[in-house]
C-alpha cells in the first residue's frame, strides 16, 4: 500500500506522482523499476520504472502515460489516495562507473527512467551529454531537471513545435561522428525508437544500452512473461534485465510481444462501452 | 471409467454401510476386502468445462465411514511410513468408522497443519497409498484405502463446523524470525516457529498469499477459500504478514538480521523462472510459460473475463508440452476458458507420465486429447509473429534413462505439422534466482537450488531453506515436509540461546 503524496499534469497524458514508499526509496538504485495494481483484486500488475526517489521524504517519483486501463486508473488518484498494491525495486540497477562520456537519449515517457540514470552517470564523473525527444511540444517532460544534469542538451520534437525538428536517431547520429565519440549510449524510450538508435550507434562500435519495458505479471522471476530474445537466448527482463546490450536485443520480436493482447483490449474496451451505453440507455 | 454422480455414488454407499455397521468391530480382513473402493464424486465432466468450481466433490459421511472400513488396521502400518509427515493415519481412519471426526482431525493436525490442502493434491498413490497393505493384497495401488479422500473429508468437516481449533501459542519469547515466501514450505514454518512463541512475519512478494497453491493449482482443483482458511488460522495464531514485499529487493536477505532484528530466517521462494524447450519460433505470440498462464488465469483472475483487468489469451486449438501436474492443470484451465480442443503433447507414453492418475483421467473426461510419443520440433508463426502451428516429431521408447524410465527416442523423418494458435510449455522450472544474485554468500548448487544440510540450514548460519527452492520442482507436502524439518532447527537454535 502507498499513498499518494503528490500528483502533478505534465501532459494531456503524462502524470507525475509521488507515492510514500519508504523502504523502496532507501533500496531503489537507478534503472530499476517498481510493479503497482489500482485494485488489489482485480486489476492488472504493471511495471513502471522509478523517476526519482526521496529517502527524506520517504518517497519514489513515478512517471507515466495513460496508455491503458491500469494507467488511466492511475491517473484518477489524487493525493491522499491509496495505490493498494505497491512492490519493488525490481530489476538489476544499471551499472554505474566513470566511462568517460555519456549519451543519454529519452524519448517521450522514455525521458522518466532515464532521469535516475543520468543522475548517477553525472554523480560518478561522466561528462553527459543528453538528447531527449517528444512528438510534440507539450509531450516534453523534464526538460527543466534534465538540462540541469547535462553538460550538453538537445531537444527535438518530431513536428519541431519545439527545439529541433528531428528525430533523436538524426542528433545522436551527429554526436557518435565526433572525433571523440562518447564511451557509452544509454536509450530509453518506444521500442522502436530504441530500435533505432541502437541501429545509428552500432556502426561506431559505441557500447548501447536500452531499458525495456515488456509485459510482465509477477515481476520477480516467476512466469516467464517478460521473456525476450537477446543475442538469441531467452531472457527474462524482470531478473535479468530491465537493461540488456541494445546491439543484441530483437526488437521486432519484443515488439511483437508487446503487441499480444491488442485485439483482446480493444475488444474489452468496446464490451465495457456498449455496457455502460446499455446501463445509461436503461436509467 | 463412466461417470457416476453424486446421488448415485452415496445412495450405494448408504447401503452398504448399512449393512456393514452392525459387524463393524468384528468385520475380518476378508470382509474388509470386499467392501467396494468409494468412488470421488465429481462434477459432470460436461458441465464443469465451463466452470472453475472445484471437480473433485469430497465424500460424504456415508461414503467416508465405508472406505474407513476398508482399512485392514495392519500391524506394520506402511502407510506412516510413506507419508512425508508420517500422519498416524490407521488410527484417523479407525476413528472415521467411529464417526469420531474431531478426534481424527487432531491426529491429522498434530503433524500435518494444512489437511485440506494436502488432502486435496497430495500424490497419495506415490505415498502413503503405495505400500498400503490392502492394495497389496488386492494387487491393485489403485484400490489402496483412499488415505487422501479421507484427510481430505476430514478437514472439510472441521472446517463446516466453523470450529476450526486454533493451536496454542507459548508465552512469547521476544524472538523474531523472518519467512520468505507463504507458499506450502512457508506456512507450515511459520505455524510450527509461532507455537513456541516466536515472534514470525511472512514476507510475500505477490499481493496474495499461498505462493503455488494461489497462483499456480487452478480453483477447479484446490479453492481460494481452503488456502485463505488456512492463513486465516495462522493470522489468529499471530503471525505476521507483509506483502508486496521481495527478499533480495525491497531488502536484502541479510538486512533482515543486520538491520531489521530478526534471529533466523526461513526461505522458501518456491520454483524460479519457467524452462523452455530451446526451439525456434518459442518467443512467437501465443507461446507461454504454464507459469504465466496459469498465474493470469488463478492470481490474476483473468478467467472472469470482463471483470479482470488482466488479459488471457483467446485460444482455439491449444498444445501443452510436458506430462506433469502442471501440464494438466494448464491444459484443462484452458478448457475453461474456452479452447475448442486441446492436447497435451508427452515425448514418453502414459505410462511414464508425472502427472497423478486422478488429474490425467479428469483431463480425458474434460475431452483433453492426449498425444503420446510425440514432441515440438518448432514452433511456426504467420506474418504478424502469432504463433499458427507446431511442427512435431514422433518417438519409441528405448532403453531406461538414470530416472528409470525409458528414454524416448526419435523417429528419424517422422516430422508433422499439429496446428495450433496456442503454445503452453510446461516442462519444469529453473531456481529462483532473486536471493541468490542478490545474496552471493549463500550457497547455492549449479541448477541454482539453494544447499541445505539435513536440518534444512543453508550456508549462512540462521538461515534456512526448503520447498521448491532446495528441491526443484517438488510437491506441496515434500516443501512441508522440508518446512516442518526447518522450524525444528529453527526452534533448536533460538531455544538454546534464551539464557
Amino acid at each position: 500500500m502507498a499513498k499518494v503524496l503528490f500528483k502533478k499534469q505534465l501532459s494531456k497524458d503524462v502524470f507525475l506522482m509521488r507515492l510514500e514508499a519508504p523502504l523502496i526509496a532507501e533500496e531503489r538504485k537507478a534503472g530499476q523499476f517498481i510493479i503497482l495494481q489500482t485494485n488489489e483484486d482485480i486489476g492488472e500488475r504493471i511495471p513502471l520504472t522509478i523517476a526519482d526517489a526521496d529517502q527524506k521524504e520517504g518517497s519514489i517519483t513515478i512517471i507515466f502515460q495513460v496508455v491503458g486501463k491500469t494507467t488511466y486508473d492511475l491517473s484518477q488518484f489524487n493525493k491522499g489516495d491509496i495505490v493498494p498494491t505497491l512492490v519493488g525495486p525490481l530489476g538489476k540497477p544499471t551499472h554505474i562507473e566513470k566511462y568517460g562520456s555519456v549519451v543519454g537519449v529519452g524519448g517521450g515517457i522514455g525521458i522518466a527512467p532515464l532521469h535516475p540514470i543520468a543522475q548517477a552517470m553525472k554523480e560518478a564523473g561522466n561528462y553527459l551529454i543528453l538528447i531527449i525527444g517528444a512528438r510534440t511540444k507539450e509531450l516534453l517532460i523534464l526538460e527543466d531537471e534534465m538540462t540541469r544534469l547535462a553538460d550538453e542538451i538537445i531537444i527535438c520534437t518530431d513536428d519541431g513545435s519545439y527545439g529541433r525538428k528531428a528525430l533523436v536517431t538524426e542528433p545522436l547520429k551527429e554526436i557518435c561522428e565526433r572525433d571523440k565519440k562518447p564511451d557509452l549510449a544509454i536509450t530509453i524510450g518506444p521500442p522502436v525508437m530504441m530500435k533505432y538508435c541502437a541501429e545509428t550507434t552500432r556502426p561506431f562500435g559505441i557500447h548501447t544500452l536500452v531499458s525495456l519495458n515488456t509485459i510482465m505479471v509477477d515481476g520477480t522471476g516467476m512466469c516467464g512473461g517478460c521473456r525476450v530474445n537477446v543475442d538469441g537466448k531467452a531472457k527474462f527482463v524482470c531478473v535479468d534485465g530491465p537493461e540488456f546490450d541494445g546491439h543484441k536485443v530483437d526488437f521486432d520480436n519484443m515488439i511483437a510481444r508487446l503487441n499480444s493482447y491488442k485485439e483482446l483490449e480493444a475488444e474489452s474496451h468496446r464490451c465495457r462501452l456498449e455496457e455502460e451505453i446499455k446501463i445509461r440507455g436503461g436509467r | 471409467m463412466s461417470f457416476k454422480n453424486k446421488i448415485e455414488l452415496v445412495n450405494e454407499a448408504r447401503e452398504l454401510l448399512y449393512k456393514y455397521l452392525p459387524v463393524k468391530d468384528e468385520l475380518k480382513p476378508k470382509d474388509r476386502m470386499t467392501i467396494p473402493l468409494q468412488e470421488m464424486p465429481s462434477q459432470d465432466p460436461i458441465v464443469r468445462r465451463s466452470n472453475l468450481e472445484e471437480v473433485a466433490l469430497g465424500y460424504t459421511e456415508e461414503q467416508a465411514r465405508l472406505e474407513a472400513m476398508r482399512c485392514l488396521q495392519c500391524k506394520n502400518k506402511p502407510c506412516i511410513a510413506g507419508c512425508p509427515v508420517a500422519i498416524d493415519i490407521p488410527l484417523f481412519i479407525q476413528h472415521i468408522v467411529n464417526c469420531d471426526y474431531q478426534s481424527a482431525i487432531d491426529i491429522i493436525k498434530k503433524t500435518n497443519l494444512l489437511p485440506s490442502i494436502c488432502g486435496r493434491v497430495c500424490p497419495q498413490e506415490v505415498q502413503c497409498q503405495l505400500p498400503c497393505t490392502l492394495g497389496k493384497s488386492l494387487k491393485d495401488v489403485d484400490k489402496s484405502v483412499s488415505i487422501g479422500r479421507l484427510e481430505r473429508f476430514v478437514a472439510d468437516w472441521e472446517r463446516n463446523t466453523g470450529k476450526v481449533s486454533i493451536p496454542e501459542v507459548k508465552p512469547e519469547t521476544g524472538k523474531k524470525v523472518a519467512i520468505v515466501g507463504s507458499g506450502p514450505a512457508g506456512l507450515v514454518v511459520a505455524a510450527d516457529v509461532r507455537r513456541e512463541g516466536h515472534d514470525v512475519t511472512i514476507f510475500e512478494a505477490f499481493h496474495k498469499l499461498g505462493g503455488v497453491t494461489r497462483y499456480g493449482i487452478p480453483e477447479f482443483r484446490l479453492p481460494n477459500y481452503v488456502i485463505d482458511q488456512e492463513i486465516d488460522t495462522l493470522q489468529k495464531m499471530g503471525v505476521k504478514i507483509v506483502t508486496n514485499y521481495v527478499v533480495g529487493r525491497t531488502r536484502q536477505l541479510l538486512d533482515l538480521m543486520n538491520k531489521d532484528g530478526f534471529s533466523a530466517i526461513f526461505i522458501g521462494t518456491g520454483a524460479g523462472l519457467p524452462m523452455f524447450m530451446g526451439i525456434e519460433g518459442e518467443s512467437l505470440v501465443g507461446v507461454f510459460s504454464a507459469n504465466e498462464y496459469l498465474t493470469r488465469a488463478n492470481l490474476m483472475r483473468a478467467y472472469e473475463r470482463g471483470v479482470a483487468d488482466t488479459p488471457i489469451y483467446k485460444s482455439k486449438q491449444v498444445a501443452v508440452l510436458g506430462g506433469g501436474n502442471v501440464a494438466m492443470d494448464a491444459a484443462r484451465m484452458a478448457v475453461r476458458l474456452g479452447a475448442e480442443n486441446v492436447y497435451v503433447v508427452y515425448r514418453r507414453t502414459e505410462v511414464e507420465m508425472p502427472a497423478r492418475k486422478e488429474e490425467v483421467a479428469h483431463a480425458k473426461e474434460e475431452g483433453i486429447e492426449f498425444h503420446f510419443l510425440q514432441n515440438a520440433k518448432k514452433i511456426i508463426g504467420d506474418e504478424t509473429g502469432k504463433v499458427k502451428a507446431m511442427e512435431c516429431l514422433r518417438y519409441q521408447l528405448g532403453e531406461p534413462d538414470d530416472s528409470g524410465r525409458r528414454r524416448p527416442v526419435v523417429i528419424p523423418n517422422s516430422e508433422f505439422i499439429m496446428e495450433v494458435d496456442t503454445i503452453i510449455v510446461a516442462i519444469g522450472n529453473n531456481s529462483n534466482p532473486l536471493i541468490s544474485q542478490t545474496t552471493p554468500e549463500l550457497k547455492v548448487n549449479k541448477w541454482g537450488n539453494i544447499i541445505v544440510d539435513e536440518n534444512q540450514k543453508t550456508s549462512i548460519e540462521r538461515i534456512y531453506a526448503g520447498g521448491d527452492i532446495v528441491l526443484g520442482a517438488a510437491t506441496v507436502i515434500l516443501a512441508m515436509g522440508e518446512g516442518r524439518r526447518a522450524a525444528v532447527s529453527i526452534n533448536e537454535l533460538l531455544k538454546n540461546e534464551k539464557e
